[in-house]
């Protein structure tokens, strides 16, 4: 969809799988999610945090595949492997920095998310941004973003050595001390 | 029947694919969209079903309705499995000794009628009582409401919202005479200061939790009161972790500040309350250390959080079964009240304090009749000009309809004495949801007759002589009155399939054959609407200016609309005019007194109750849906490592819980983000793996919900996994590694 960017903003998640079960409805995915949400550390605290594929300027899977077989479209959407050329290999899952590829050991193919292209492609948003009920997955204007939102974008990332640009945004929080994620910390109970 | 048999025969099973599976969609495109709204929760969220053969087949966001604008959260993605279930139940049941038979709907429905007359011409009308619930269409509750007073002529009627939203209905009622939230969730994020007690909006309401986070996104502060950091907690900026028990200490000294610094809005209390100075009164003694001792929450996170409220220009306060679940659920609510209407912050754009309903029409299923004190339109059944009305537009003496009768958990202990012999339920499953699961097992049992409509077999109706096979969400026309007070259109989807039949149908059926056939001579959900516009017309809740057609075209219409040319009212309460005759919003005082299952040295821990993300209500729907059962598959025992750690416990270890009631054994997922002098469980699963065996029947003196959210336990280490778990290990829903 032109002028639509997709944003990722973790704070917001409240880790629902919303999105999870939506885009494995999706037609084209049948029953299987190409994303995940995860609790960083459900022992310590609640947040969470969804993955989906970023889409990287210099796709770091498509490097690595010794099958040429993972193509980024003209607007900047790295797609599945193809299936023609596709040898399974995995090389893409171990490679990519964000943990995004999935290898579909039935198909003998990898497959991750494309950004619904079947959707935006007949102006149709992204399956997993339409439904997130918390909008840490957001698909709208850059405009529209930065009218109504609290946090920055950015859409570079270093990995090491390795600086990767990515066509989706993460937004990142305003300059704030560490929060302590211990409900004993705020309770009365043994305070001087 | 063994209960293995009959869970082996009507499950729960799991669906995990839409009919013929993913492949099959792909081949058949859906014949069309439907746009409707979804089944679960109050949210009443839009979203459009696919269709195809008259069967649901999957879902697509419907972006142009304005509460959700597309948003769903996973059970609603996954709700079109509940469609084409190998569970359905698709023909009436009888009772035999072996189990179950496949019956005609004459013989069914015969059966019912006279198994009930048979009762009552023994023991009396109110031998037999009614219960029905809040995920039923308005025109199903209205019609129940006078199914029950009409034709069976039983003063008990009652239903499963009395678990859900009538402590804040009756505090809001007493305080401002109308039980609605009182604005519409566009204001959230106009407020600067967003107070949230007693609410997980993110698992329970999840949509609301994009409103809020935009408010913070527009500068504003959000406080969190919980005994839990629940998920929305990551972004307060003020968090309350109060104790179980003690919100109504907190909100009293958060007043007792706001009074002791002159910070309340004298205009605003002179010109348009009633009772302020006895509320004031009671609130002197409540100084923020006093309440720090009852509460845990520290002094000066009370009194930052009063000020903040009292201070900003507008200010709002969320609240849910957190407040409502309680011995003083009612006092709860009036405490938040009262807070509101000092500070003025109430009735404008950005400031009110707002119920969350929780249940599919907990808003629209609780205003036309089937509570046991109310007729439509939210008029008081001890009204003489409310029967009135209501015996006019039903065509019958005032006198022919019976005074008010017994709530839900009364009606399960006339039933357990003896007093009330026959039942018939809908849209109900009491031995999941009502506490006290054993003594709810055994008032089953005593029934002599008990007959339910259901579209699966909850584990309440395996105790049933008679089940009728009802309709879906989707196979009926009708509305339901969400969150926000806005009264939606659910379109029928598809028809009921085989030999199920749609619940309006079912229950005219046997109001023909147990009243006068002409007070249920109804074709369609809209001739029941067209009626209920009349029944409702002049109450509180008027909804005598709503059409079916009015509703299509503004995306719903917010109750009170008295006429066709009236738009409907987004806002109650502008300009600080309120709903008693007097037209002022009424303090009332609010008394600290402790649980009714209080703590001692043999329950030294607090047990709380409540809901994940992915099931609703007693699970009779969501333990059916593959994927939203692989989210959360059974329940576990939420407990702080420094609790954990003096029972010996370590994650992933079972743990047996006790109460004055019963014990239980599940997994402990020691976690954090709770209170260590607090546990708490998931309440959607049955037998064994039921929270409800544990919990007090202790119930609110006036609004008679049950107190939930607070019971006495103790823990210890099991001795090994409970009967049902499954052979392979469990895995807690913790984190991908």
């Amino acid at each position: 969809m032109f002028g639509y960017e997709f944003y990722v903003d973790p704070s917001r998640c409240i880790g629902c799988k919303a999105c999870e079960n939506a885009c494995a409805e999706c037609d084209t995915h049948r029953g299987t999610p190409m994303i995940h949400v995860d609790f960083l550390d459900r022992r310590e605290s609640i947040a969470t945090v969804p993955t989906v594929c970023m889409h990287c300027d210099h796709p770091t899977c498509a490097e690595v595949c010794p099958a040429d077989a993972i193509k980024k479209t003209e607007d900047g959407v790295v797609q599945s492997s193809l299936k023609p050329r596709c040898v399974a290999c995995s090389n893409c899952v171990l490679a990519c920095p964000f943990g995004v590829p999935k290898m579909m050991p039935r198909l003998e193919q990898m497959m991750k998310c494309d950004m619904c292209y079947d959707r935006t492609s007949e102006g149709r948003r992204p399956m997993c941004a339409t439904v997130c009920p918390s909008q840490a997955l957001a698909y709208v204007t850059p405009a529209r973003m930065a009218a109504e939102r609290r946090q920055a974008p950015s859409n570079v990332f270093q990995f090491g050595n390795q600086t990767i640009t990515t066509k989706v945004f993460m937004m990142l929080p305003p300059d704030q001390p560490a929060v302590s994620v211990d409900v004993v910390d705020y309770m009365w109970e043994g305070r001087p | 029947m063994p209960v293995e048999a009959l869970l082996e025969r009507w499950g729960p099973h799991r669906n995990d694919t839409p009919p013929g599976g993913f492949e099959e969609q792909t081949r058949h495109p859906p014949d069309r969209l439907v746009k409707t709204h979804c089944c679960f929760c109050g949210q009443q969220c839009g979203i459009q079903l696919k269709v195809r053969d008259n069967q649901v087949v999957g879902f697509e966001p419907w972006e142009e309705f304005p509460f959700n604008r597309g948003m769903l959260c996973p059970k609603g993605v996954r709700r079109y499995l509940q469609n084409s279930h190998p569970d359905r139940l698709l023909a009436p049941l009888l009772r035999t000794d072996t189990g179950f038979r496949d019956a005609g709907w004459d013989e069914a429905l015969d059966f019912t009628a006279r198994r009930m007359r048979e009762i009552q011409d023994r023991h009396g009308k109110d031998a037999v009582a009614v219960y029905g619930g809040a995920s039923l269409t308005t025109e199903k509750a209205y019609l129940l409401g006078k199914f029950a007073r009409l034709a069976v002529g039983t003063r008990h009627i009652d239903y499963n919202g009395r678990l859900c939203m009538v402590s804040a209905g009756t505090a809001y009622k007493l305080a401002f005479g109308a039980d609605r939230a009182p604005n519409p969730w566009y204001d959230i994020p106009q407020a600067q200061v967003l107070f949230v007690i007693g609410a997980n909006v993110a698992e329970c309401s999840p949509i609301t939790t994009e409103y809020v986070w935009r408010c913070r996104d527009n500068g504003g502060k959000l406080i969190v009161a919980d005994p839990r950091l629940t998920p929305i907690t990551r972004n307060a900026d003020l968090y309350l972790p109060v104790r179980p028990g003690t919100d109504l200490a907190l909100l009293l000294a958060m007043l007792h500040v706001v009074l002791r610094d002159g910070l309340e809005d004298r205009e605003f209390i002179e010109a348009h309350t009633t009772g302020f100075d006895a509320v004031a009164e009671s609130a002197k003694a409540w100084d923020p250390r006093r309440a720090a001792e009852v509460t845990g929450v520290p002094p000066d996170a009370i009194e930052k959080a009063a000020r903040w409220f009292a201070e900003a220009d507008r200010a709002m306060a969320l609240h849910a079964r957190g407040l409502e679940h309680h011995t003083k659920g009612v006092e709860n609510c009036l405490a938040v009240v009262n807070l509101c209407l000092a500070t003025g912050q109430i009735g404008r754009e950005g400031a009110g304090c707002n119920m969350i309903t929780g249940q599919g029409n907990g808003q629209g299923g609780r205003e036309h009749g089937q509570k046991c004190d109310q007729l439509p339109g939210q008029r008081s059944i001890t009204d003489p000009a409310a029967r009135e009305h209501v015996a006019r537009v039903w065509g019958v003496s005032p006198d022919a309809i019976p005074q008010a009768g017994l709530s839900a958990q009364e009606i399960m202990e006339a039933i357990h004495r003896g007093e009330i012999k026959g039942l018939l339920s809908i849209c109900f499953n009491p031995l999941v949801s009502l506490p006290e699961s054993a003594y709810t097992r055994e008032a089953l049992e005593r029934l002599e007759f008990f007959g339910v409509i259901d579209f699966f077999m909850s584990e309440t109706a395996h105790h049933a002589d008679v089940v009728l096979a009802g309709s879906l969400h989707e196979e009926e026309e009708g509305v339901t009155c969400s969150v926000e007070g806005r009264v939606i259109h659910v379109q029928q989807a598809v028809t009921p399939p085989v030999d199920a039949r749609a619940d309006s149908w079912i229950i005219c059926e046997l109001g023909r054959r147990l009243g006068e056939p002409r007070h249920f001579a109804f074709a369609s959900p809209r001739e029941i609407f067209e009626e209920l516009r009349e029944a409702s017309r002049g109450g509180i809740a008027d909804y005598h200016g709503i059409t079916y057609e009015k509703i299509d075209a503004q995306m719903g219409v917010f109750w009170p609309c008295p006429t066709l040319d009236h738009p409907g009212t987004p806002r109650l309460f502008e300009g600080g005019r309120f709903l008693h005759p007097d037209g002022k919003a009424h303090f009332q005082t609010t008394e600290w007194r402790a649980s009714g299952d209080p703590l001692d040295d043999e329950f030294p821990v607090f047990l709380t109750t409540g809901r994940v993300v992915s099931h609703y209500l007693s699970g009779t729907q969501t333990r059916r849906i593959g994927p939203l059962i692989d989210q959360y598959p059974e329940p576990q025992l939420e407990i702080h490592p420094r609790l954990a750690e003096a029972h010996g416990l370590a994650h992933g270890d079972w743990v047996t819980i006790t109460t004055r009631r019963a014990e239980m054994t599940l997994q402990a997922a020691v976690v954090r983000t709770i209170r260590p002098d607090t546990v708490f469980i998931a309440y959607h699963w049955a037998g064994a793996r039921s929270a409800n065996q544990l919990t007090h029947r202790s119930l609110d003196p006036r609004s008679k919900i049950p107190e939930f959210k607070v019971s006495a336990c103790r823990v210890r280490k099991a001795a090994g996994p409970p009967a049902w778990a499954p052979r392979r290990k469990v895995e807690l829903p913790m984190r991908r590694d």
